[in-house]
């Protein structure tokens, strides 16, 4: 019997309520709530998340490698968008 | 734009400056289809490894000792998940790596290939086997290919347990009765030079080295993590008061490293042929228990099938 139709699942895992949660791997699970069991069983048993995402592979969607530059050069040449662009005399206080 | 550069070598100067490939990016097919072969290959060792120490499991000495020999069996299970999905990334099928697993197309790592006929080779497993899995893979988090990293960086993390309890085992035996300590020793005898052999052929000898090296998928030869090995392991054993079987170990000043035998080679191409001692034993194990677990593939299956009706059937209530 073959799984092959058993969705590919990413899991991802928060490790303490503030922080984000993280990509840390993936499964082949046949629905939302086993990928969910078998995420607990394999990506935490060392206490390493309080909180587990799994999102079927298929559902994200990513931008190319090869779009890189079209997509992320626009913001490279606005430095005015960081703060170390402006010159505030030190004797000006917290800023 | 100037010249015309290559894909190939706009890779090979992407890799040059430590950038790290990830899944999507453009590869050249040789360097996807190596990588497939070697993640897949590990992703096997680990399974088939389950198997040497899980023989074990029903005998172990004490409840301590049973506790943890099958956290470290499950534990490599999972190390086996992660390199699967890491090898999935790179579009290989699951399913397709299993198959060539049981049809013998595919290869994993040589050692798993010996019996563990005492209690003392659960140690001796731990501290020489993980040991050496432990060298080569801390090279590994510096592999080119993203997503082999990470998985590494998460296996070497749970892997020094392994080694640890590994010593534990050994030390007690050998801080035990002469029976014990013999014991130890006797399994030692066993299993160094296969451990040795795990680090592979002296690169001139190994036909892919030079490619993986260049594409920085290997950062350190054979030769050299099998060196490092020796030179931490030697100490551990001298303070056990262990006798590692070679006649021809000597510490070398000029070097700072020692001197070792030469490595019966034969024996390795032998039993990676398929003709060492539990060759057949692991895949026929893989198999069975693949055959025999179907039932629960089918169970998981049909339960998802009536969670989901269920779930229409409410929402249409």
């Amino acid at each position: 019997m073959s799984t092959a139709h058993w969705k590919l699942w990413e899991v991802f895992l928060r490790s303490k309520n503030g922080l984000s949660h993280k990509h840390v791997g993936s499964l082949h699970a046949p629905d939302a709530d086993m990928a969910l069991k078998n995420a607990r069983d394999v990506y935490t048993r060392r206490s390493e998340g309080i909180s587990i995402w799994v999102v079927p592979s298929e559902a994200i969607t990513a931008s190319a490698p090869d779009e890189k530059d079209p997509l992320f050069t626009p913001s490279d040449d606005k430095v005015y968008r960081h703060p170390t662009f402006y010159d505030i005399p030190d004797d000006v206080e917290h800023m | 734009m100037g010249t015309n550069v290559s894909l190939e070598e706009q890779f090979q100067a992407f890799v040059d400056a430590e950038n790290k490939v990830e899944a999507k990016n453009w590869m050249p097919e040789k360097y996807r289809k190596t990588l497939i072969r070697q993640i897949s290959q590990h992703a096997h060792s680990e399974v088939i490894g389950m198997q040497p120490e899980a023989n074990w499991i029903t005998r172990a000495p004490s409840l301590r000792a049973k506790l943890i020999l099958l956290a470290k069996v499950q534990d490599e299970a999972g190390h086996g998940l992660y390199l699967y999905s890491a090898a999935e990334t790179l579009g290989e099928s699951r399913d397709k790596m299993i198959a060539d697993l049981q049809s013998g197309k595919a290869k994993y790592s040589s050692i798993f290939n010996y019996p563990t006929p005492s209690w003392a080779d659960m140690g001796t497993i731990g501290w020489l086997v993980d040991g050496a899995a432990i060298q080569n893979q801390v090279m590994l988090t510096r592999t080119s290919y993203g997503p082999y990293a990470r998985a590494m960086v998460k296996i070497c993390k749970e892997e020094s347990f392994h080694q640890r309890q590994g010593y534990e085992v050994v030390m007690k035996l050998a801080q035990g009765t002469p029976e014990q300590k013999a014991m130890a020793q006797e399994s030692l005898n066993r299993w160094w030079w296969p451990s040795l052999m795990m680090f592979g052929p002296s690169d001139d000898n190994s036909p892919n080295s030079e490619q993986s090296m260049k594409w920085k998928i290997k950062r350190k030869s054979n030769d050299t993590l099998r060196q490092e090995f020796i030179d931490k392991t030697v100490p551990q054993a001298e303070y056990l008061g262990l006798t590692i079987p070679d006649p021809d170990l000597k510490w070398n000043e000029e070097r700072g490293s020692y001197d070792f035998g030469e490595i019966n080679w034969d024996e390795f191409y032998n039993v990676i042929k398929g003709n060492g001692p539990c060759n057949k034993e692991r895949i026929a194990n893989h198999v069975k228990a693949h055959e025999e677990g179907a039932w629960v593939r089918e169970a998981a299956t049909a339960f998802a099938k009536k969670q989901a009706a269920r779930k229409t059937e409410s929402s249409a209530a």
